[in-house]
C-alpha cells in the first residue's frame, strides 16, 4: 500500500481536488487529504492520468487549502460489515453517531457492490402484505422489488415508508424484515420522526440506520446509500435476513451528482443533470433483488421528492426508467382528505403479476384490481365532464361510473394510518364498491370470479 | 507494430493509452488483469479505448495489449437458447466462474468448445461452393442449423466429413482450406448478401392491434416510443414470445435485471405458437443490464444483430427486438462526453442518427444464392425522457423506421393495453399487405380493417363534443357510434398479455372479432331505423356474450355460433316488438 503523502494539490473546485506529479494511482481509489491542523477528510479518485489526479471528497472541500496533503491508500472503498450492526446508527459514511462502540468487521466490502448476473437472480414472486390498500390491491409489492415513492414536498411519503415497514409481513413466513435506513440530506425533524417509531416500535433492534442530514456535507450524499446497500446485501446475502432499505431522499442524492458533474465542467444532460445519471442510479437501485440459493432478499422503497409534484422531472423520469413501478403520492388528494395519498392511476407495481393470485392472494385479485382500475379511470374523467354539463346530461351508466370513483377514494383508498387490513378484506371491499355498477359493466372480470365473489352471489 | 504499450489515463469506463499502434475497433487488453475494450479514437500517439469492464483499481503505466482483431461474434451451432452479456460471453458460464456477481477479467468464449454436434454434409467432394453455400446441417434446439461456407471462402470441396464434431473440429476442406462449423464475424459490419428484396408479409404476432391494424413485416422495421411504465417491455416480450419468426432475438440493453430472469423462467415453460416446442429453442438473449458496465450496453446491439444476420444467412426469418434502444443511445453519449467531443441535441455525439440508420438498415429481407429468402424485423423500444417524443433518440428513430407504435400513458391510466394509439400509430407497410390478407385470412379482410379505422376515427371526433354536451344528447345513430366503437376497444384492441386465453390471438380469430362487431353494427343500424334505442342495444345478451367471449377457452366457438346466427337471431327479436 502506497502511503506516501503529496503536497501537490493545483486546483480546487467544488468537491473535486486537482493533484500533481503522483505516482500511478488507481481509478476509484480511496483518497485521504490531510489539512495542516490534522483533520482528515475521505475521498475517491474520479480520473487519473500521469498528468493528474482527480479526487471527488466526500465531506466537502471546504478549509481545503493547496498546502494540504493526500494520500491514496491502494484501494477502492471498503465498508466494514459485522452482524452486529443491526441496532446501530451510523453517519452519512458509516462512523457511529450512537456513542456506541466501533464496528469489529466481519468482512470488509466493495462499496460500488458488483452487478448481480441475471442468471443468478430469482424471480421476486413473494407478495409481501403491507396492509395498504392501494399498494396490496392495487399495486403489490413483492420481496426483492424495488418500488419508489414519488412525492413531493409537504406529502406524508415518510409516514407511508413507515406504515409499510411496522405493517409489511410475508403471509406465512415468521422472519420479520431488517430495515436498513438511509437518510440523505432529510431534515433533522424528519430524522427524528423515524427514529421515533423505530424505537416505539422496536424496529431499531432489526435496523441499521445511516444519517447524512440536511447539514451534512453534499458530496457525502453519494456514498451513503452505497454503504446502506453493501450494509443490507451483507445481511440479505450472508446472514439470510429479509430486509428493507429505505433510501430518502433520491432527490437530494441526485443533486450532489449534479454538483460533482458540473465541477468537473462535463456536458450536462437534461435540466443539467449529468448524462450517465441513468446509469448511476441503476447501480443503486438494481441492487434489489433475490438471488437463486439465498434465503435472503433485498427489496427498496427509495423515496423521492419530485420538483414543483413533476413527474417528467428527470430524477422521478430516471427512477421511473429503472425501479419496478412507482407510488405517486397526490396533493389533490391531500387536500380531499385523504390518507394515504397514494394515486393509482399513475402507481404501478411491474411485479405484482407475480405476487398475486390463487395460492399468493387470491384467484380473483388481479382481475377485480383491473377492474377497480378501469372504473376509477373512468369515473374520474367523468368528474370534467360533470363540471360542465351537470350530472343530469349523464347517462345512468356513467353515473355510476361518477359515483364509483367517489366511492373508490373514500373506501378503498383511505385508512388510517394504523390500519393494517389483510389482503381478504381489502379484496372484499373492492368487491363492495364493484358491486354498484352493473354486473354488465365487470367487463374485466371472468364469470366464474363475479359468482364466486360478486356480494349478490355471495349472499345468496 | 508496436503490440503492447501502457496506460496513459483511466476515467471511468474510458481508458487512454500510449505505445501501441491499433487500427479503430480492435480489441485491446487492458491493464493486469486483461480487460477488454476496444480502440473508439485515435489521437497523435494516444489511443482512447472504451473498456467492457468495470475500471476500479487500473492504474497509468499497467500494461495495455493490441489483439489486432475487432470485436467479433462467434456463430455456429449453439447460439440457440444462450443467454448472453452485451459482449456475448456466457452468462451462465461467467457464474460458474464467478459467482452470483458479475466481476471482471474473465474471459468466456461465445461458443462451447466441448459441446459435439450431429453434422450432416449436404455437398460432396468435388462439389464448387461459394460464401454462403450450405454444405452441412445439424440439428440445433428448435431448428435445423444450416453450416455455411463462411464469408470470403469459395472453391472445390476437398473433403468433406459427417459425424459427431465440436465447432471447432474441421468438418470440411474446401480448395485446401479447413472449414469448421464456427466462424467468426466483427460486429460492427453488416455481414455480406447478395440482394434485398421488399418485405410482403406480415410478421404475425398474435397480438390484435399490431396485426390486424399496424403489422410488420417479415424483414420491417418499428419502433415502439413511449415513457415509463406505458408497455414497451411486455410488448417486445409478447412479441418474443408469439412472433412468426423461426429465430429470436431479444437484447435486454441497459434495462432491468429481474425482467430478464423473467424471460428466463417463463420462455421455458412456453411453446412455439408454431411449432410446439419450447420457446427457448428458438431464442438467443443478451442481457446487459442497467448496472452492468456501459461500454458493453453500447456493444450488445451489435452483437445481437451479427446473431441475428447469421441466422437470416441460412434463410430463415429472424426477429430482433432491443430494449431498449435509448439505453444504447445513452451509452454513446456517456462514452462520447468522455471523449470530450462537440455534443450535438441533447449532449448526444453528432453521429447519433447516423449510428441509428446503419443499425435499422441491417434489418430487412435478402435473397440467398439459392433463391431463398432469409428476413430480419427489428422492433426497437425507445424510452423518451419525460415521454416526450421530440427528444433526438424518438426523432432519429422515426426518420428510419417504417412502423410507428405509439404508446399511451392517457391509455395506460385507464389500463387500456397494450397502451397503443390507435389514432397516431402507423404502419407504412400496410397497405401492400392487403393481397396477403385476403389470400390467408380472408377476402374482405382489408375492408373490416378500414371500416375498423374509420368507426375509431369518427369515435375520436364524436368524444370531443360528448366532452362538450355529455353523450345524452347526441341523436341514436352516433350513440351507436360510441356503443360499436368501444366494443371495438374493449374486446378487440385491449388485449392482456397475462389472461392464459387471451395472450395470443391468431389471425382467424382477430377475423372473427372484427367479423362479429361489424355484423353487430350492421344489424343495430337497421335496429335503430326501426326505433329501437341504443340502450336496448347495449344491453342485449348477445352483446355481453360476445364481450365476455375473449376470457373464455371456447373463444372461437363462441365467436362462430355469434356470426353463424345467434346474432341475427336475437336482433330479430328485437325487432318484433
Ligand atoms: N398487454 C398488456 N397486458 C397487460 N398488462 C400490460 C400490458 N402491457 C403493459 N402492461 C402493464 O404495464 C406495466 C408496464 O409495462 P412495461 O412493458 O414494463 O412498460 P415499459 O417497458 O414501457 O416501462 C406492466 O407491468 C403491466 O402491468
Ligand atoms: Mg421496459
Amino acid at each position: 500500500m502506497t502511503t506516501k503523502e503529496y503536497r501537490t494539490i493545483s486546483q480546487i473546485a467544488g468537491p473535486l481536488v486537482f493533484v500533481q506529479k503522483t505516482e500511478p494511482i488507481g481509478y476509484n481509489e480511496l483518497a485521504i487529504v490531510r489539512m495542516p491542523d490534522g483533520t482528515e477528510k475521505k475521498g475517491q479518485v474520479l480520473d487519473t492520468s500521469d498528468d493528474f489526479v482527480v479526487v471527488q471528497v466526500f465531506e466537502g472541500t471546504a478549509g481545503i487549502e493547496k498546502a494540504a496533503g493526500v494520500r491514496f491508500l491502494g484501494e477502492t472503498m471498503k465498508m466494514p460489515v459485522s452482524k452486529d450492526m443491526l441496532g446501530r446508527i451510523l453517519s452519512g459514511s458509516g462512523e457511529p453517531l450512537d456513542g456506541g462502540p466501533a464496528i469489529i468487521p466481519d468482512d470488509r466490502l466493495e462499496i460500488n457492490g458488483a452487478a448481480i448476473n441475471p442468471w443468478a437472480r430469482d424471480s421476486p414472486s413473494e407478495f409481501i402484505q403491507t396492509g395498504i390498500s392501494t399498494i396490496d390491491g392495487m399495486n403489490t409489492l413483492v420481496r426483492g422489488q424495488k418500488l419508489p415513492i414519488f412525492s413531493g414536498s409537504g406529502l406524508p411519503h415518510n409516514e407511508i415508508a413507515l406504515q409499510i415497514a411496522r405493517q409489511a409481513k410475508v403471509l406465512g413466513a415468521q422472519e420479520e424484515f431488517a430495515v436498513v435506513f438511509a437518510a440523505m440530506g432529510i431534515t433533522n425533524e424528519e430524522a427524528q420522526y423515524f427514529m421515533k417509531d423505530f424505537e416505539r416500535t422496536g424496529a431499531l433492534k432489526k435496523a441499521v440506520v445511516f444519517l447524512n442530514l440536511a447539514d451534512d456535507p453534499a458530496i457525502e450524499r453519494i456514498i451513503t446509500p452505497r454503504l446502506a446497500l453493501t450494509t443490507a446485501e451483507y445481511l440479505a446475502y450472508e446472514l439470510g435476513y429479509q430486509v428493507l432499505v429505505i433510501l430518502t431522499d433520491i432527490t437530494n442524492y441526485c443533486e450532489a451528482l449534479r454538483q460533482i458533474g458540473a465541477a468537473r465542467e462535463e456536458v450536462p444532460g437534461r435540466r443539467g443533470y449529468p448524462g450517465y445519471m441513468y446509469t448511476d442510479l441503476a447501480s443503486l437501485y438494481e441492487r434489489a433483488g433475490r438471488i437463486k440459493g439465498k434465503k435472503g432478499s433485498i427489496t427498496q422503497i427509495p423515496i423521492l421528492s419530485m420538483p414543483g409534484d413533476d413527474i417528467t422531472h428527470p430524477i422521478a423520469d430516471l427512477t421511473g426508467y429503472i425501479t419496478e413501478g412507482q407510488l405517486v403520492a397526490k396533493r389533490e388528494l391531500v387536500r380531499a382528505g385523504i390518507y394515504p395519498p397514494i394515486d393509482v392511476s399513475t402507481s404501478l407495481s411491474r411485479l405484482m403479476n407475480e405476487g398475486i393470485g390463487k395460492g399468493k392472494t387470491r384467484d380473483d385479485h388481479k382481475a377485480v384490481s383491473d377492474q377497480c382500475y378501469a372504473a376509477y379511470a373512468e369515473g374520474k374523467d367523468l368528474r370534467g365532464l360533470v363540471a360542465i354539463v351537470g350530472k343530469d346530461a349523464l347517462s345512468e351508466r356513467d353515473r355510476q361510473f361518477l359515483d364509483f370513483a367517489d366511492l373508490f377514494e373514500k373506501r378503498i383508498v383511505r385508512q388510517g394510518r394504523d390500519e393494517d387490513r389483510g389482503i381478504e378484506q381489502t379484496l372484499d371491499l373492492m368487491w363492495e364498491i364493484l358491486a354498484n355498477l352493473d354486473e354488465s359493466s365487470l367487463t374485466r372480470i371472468d364469470r366464474k370470479y363475479i359468482e364466486k365473489y360478486h356480494p349478490k352471489y355471495k349472499k345468496a | 507494430m508496436a503490440n503492447e504499450g501502457k496506460i496513459f489515463r483511466v476515467a471511468g469506463p474510458v481508458v487512454t493509452a500510449e505505445g501501441i499502434s491499433p487500427r479503430m475497433y480492435d480489441v485491446i487488453l487492458v491493464g493486469k488483469e486483461k480487460l477488454m475494450g476496444e480502440v473508439i479514437k485515435i489521437v497523435g500517439d494516444k489511443v482512447v479505448i472504451q473498456v467492457y469492464e468495470d475500471t476500479a483499481g487500473v492504474a497509468p503505466g499497467e500494461p495495455v495489449i493490441n489483439t489486432g482483431q475487432p470485436l467479433v461474434a462467434e456463430l455456429g451451432p449453439g447460439l440457440l437458447g444462450s443467454v448472453y452479456d452485451g459482449i456475448q460471453r456466457p452468462l451462465p458460464e461467467l457464474m460458474s466462474v464467478m459467482g452470483d456477481f458479475i466481476k471482471r477479467g474473465v474471459a468466456a468464449p461465445g461458443l462451447d468448445r466441448k459441446a459435439k454436434w450431429q453434422f450432416t454434409p449436404t455437398v460432396k467432394k468435388g462439389d464448387k461452393v461459394e460464401a454462403g453455400t450450405i454444405i452441412g446441417t445439424v440439428p440445433e434446439r428448435s431448428v435445423v442449423h444450416k453450416v455455411m461456407v463462411p464469408p470470403g471462402v469459395s472453391g472445390v470441396i476437398d473433403d468433406i466429413k459427417q459425424g459427431e464434431f465440436t465447432v471447432t473440429d474441421t468438418v470440411a476442406v474446401v480448395s485446401g482450406k479447413p472449414i469448421m462449423m464456427m466462424q467468426k464475424w466483427p460486429v460492427r459490419y453488416g455481414r455480406p448478401f447478395q440482394k434485398k428484396t421488399a418485405p410482403d408479409e406480415p410478421l404475425i404476432t398474435g397480438q390484435r392491434i399490431l396485426d390486424s391494424l399496424f403489422p410488420l413485416t417479415k424483414g420491417g422495421t418499428g419502433a415502439i416510443p413511449g415513457a415509463f411504465g406505458t408497455g414497451k417491455t411486455v410488448t417486445q416480450q409478447q412479441l418474443a414470445k408469439w412472433s412468426d419468426a423461426e429465430i429470436v432475438v431479444y437484447i435486454g440493453c441497459g434495462e432491468r435485471g429481474n425482467e430478464m430472469t423473467e424471460v428466463l423462467t417463463t420462455f421455458p415453460e412456453l411453446e412455439d405458437p408454431k411449432t410446439g416446442k419450447p420457446l427457448m429453442g428458438r431464442t438467443i438473449l443478451i442481457a446487459n443490464t442497467s448496472n452492468m458496465p456501459v461500454a458493453a450496453r453500447e456493444a450488445s446491439v451489435y452483437t445481437g444483430m451479427t446473431l441475428a444476420e447469421y441466422y437470416r444467412d441460412m434463410g430463415y426469418n429472424v426477429a430482433l427486438m432491443a430494449d431498449s434502444t435509448s439505453r444504447w443511445a445513452e451509452a454513446m453519449r456517456e462514452i462520447s462526453s468522455r471523449l470530450e467531443e462537440m455534443p450535438g441535441e441533447e449532449g448526444y455525439p453528432a453521429y447519433l442518427s447516423a449510428r441509428l440508420s446503419e443499425f435499422y438498415e441491417r434489418a430487412g429481407r435478402i435473397v440467398l444464392a439459392d433463391g431463398r429468402t432469409g428476413s430480419i424485423s427489428v422492433v426497437g423500444a425507445v424510452s423518451p425522457p419525460g415521454g416526450d417524443l421530440s427528444e433526438p433518440v424518438t426523432q432519429g428513430t422515426l426518420r428510419i423506421v417504417r412502423v410507428f407504435w405509439a404508446l399511451d400513458s392517457k391509455l395506460r391510466e385507464r389500463r387500456h393495453f397494450p397502451a397503443i394509439n390507435w389514432l397516431t400509430s402507423y404502419s407504412l407497410y400496410s397497405g401492400s399487405l392487403d393481397g396477403w390478407y385476403k389470400a390467408n385470412v380472408a377476402e374482405d379482410f382489408p375492408e373490416l380493417r378500414n371500416w375498423t379505422m374509420e368507426l375509431l376515427q369518427k369515435e375520436a371526433e364524436l368524444q370531443e363534443i360528448v366532452q362538450l354536451v355529455g353523450s345524452d344528447a347526441l341523436p341514436e345513430e352516433q350513440k351507436l357510434t360510441l356503443e360499436v366503437s368501444r366494443l371495438v376497444r374493449e374486446l378487440f384492441l385491449q388485449q392482456n398479455a397475462y389472461h392464459k386465453v387471451d395472450t395470443y390471438s391468431p389471425m382467424a380469430r382477430q377475423y372473427k372479432y372484427l367479423k362479429s362487431i361489424k355484423m353487430f353494427n350492421d344489424y343495430a343500424q337497421k335496429a335503430i331505423e326501426g326505433d329501437v334505442s341504443v340502450d336496448t342495444i347495449a344491453k342485449m345478451k348477445v352483446r355481453t356474450k360476445l364481450q365476455g367471449s375473449k376470457l373464455e377457452e371456447n373463444v372461437d366457438q363462441i365467436l362462430d355460433s355469434i356470426i353463424g346466427g345467434e346474432l341475427a337471431k336475437e336482433f330479430e327479436t328485437l325487432g318484433a316488438k
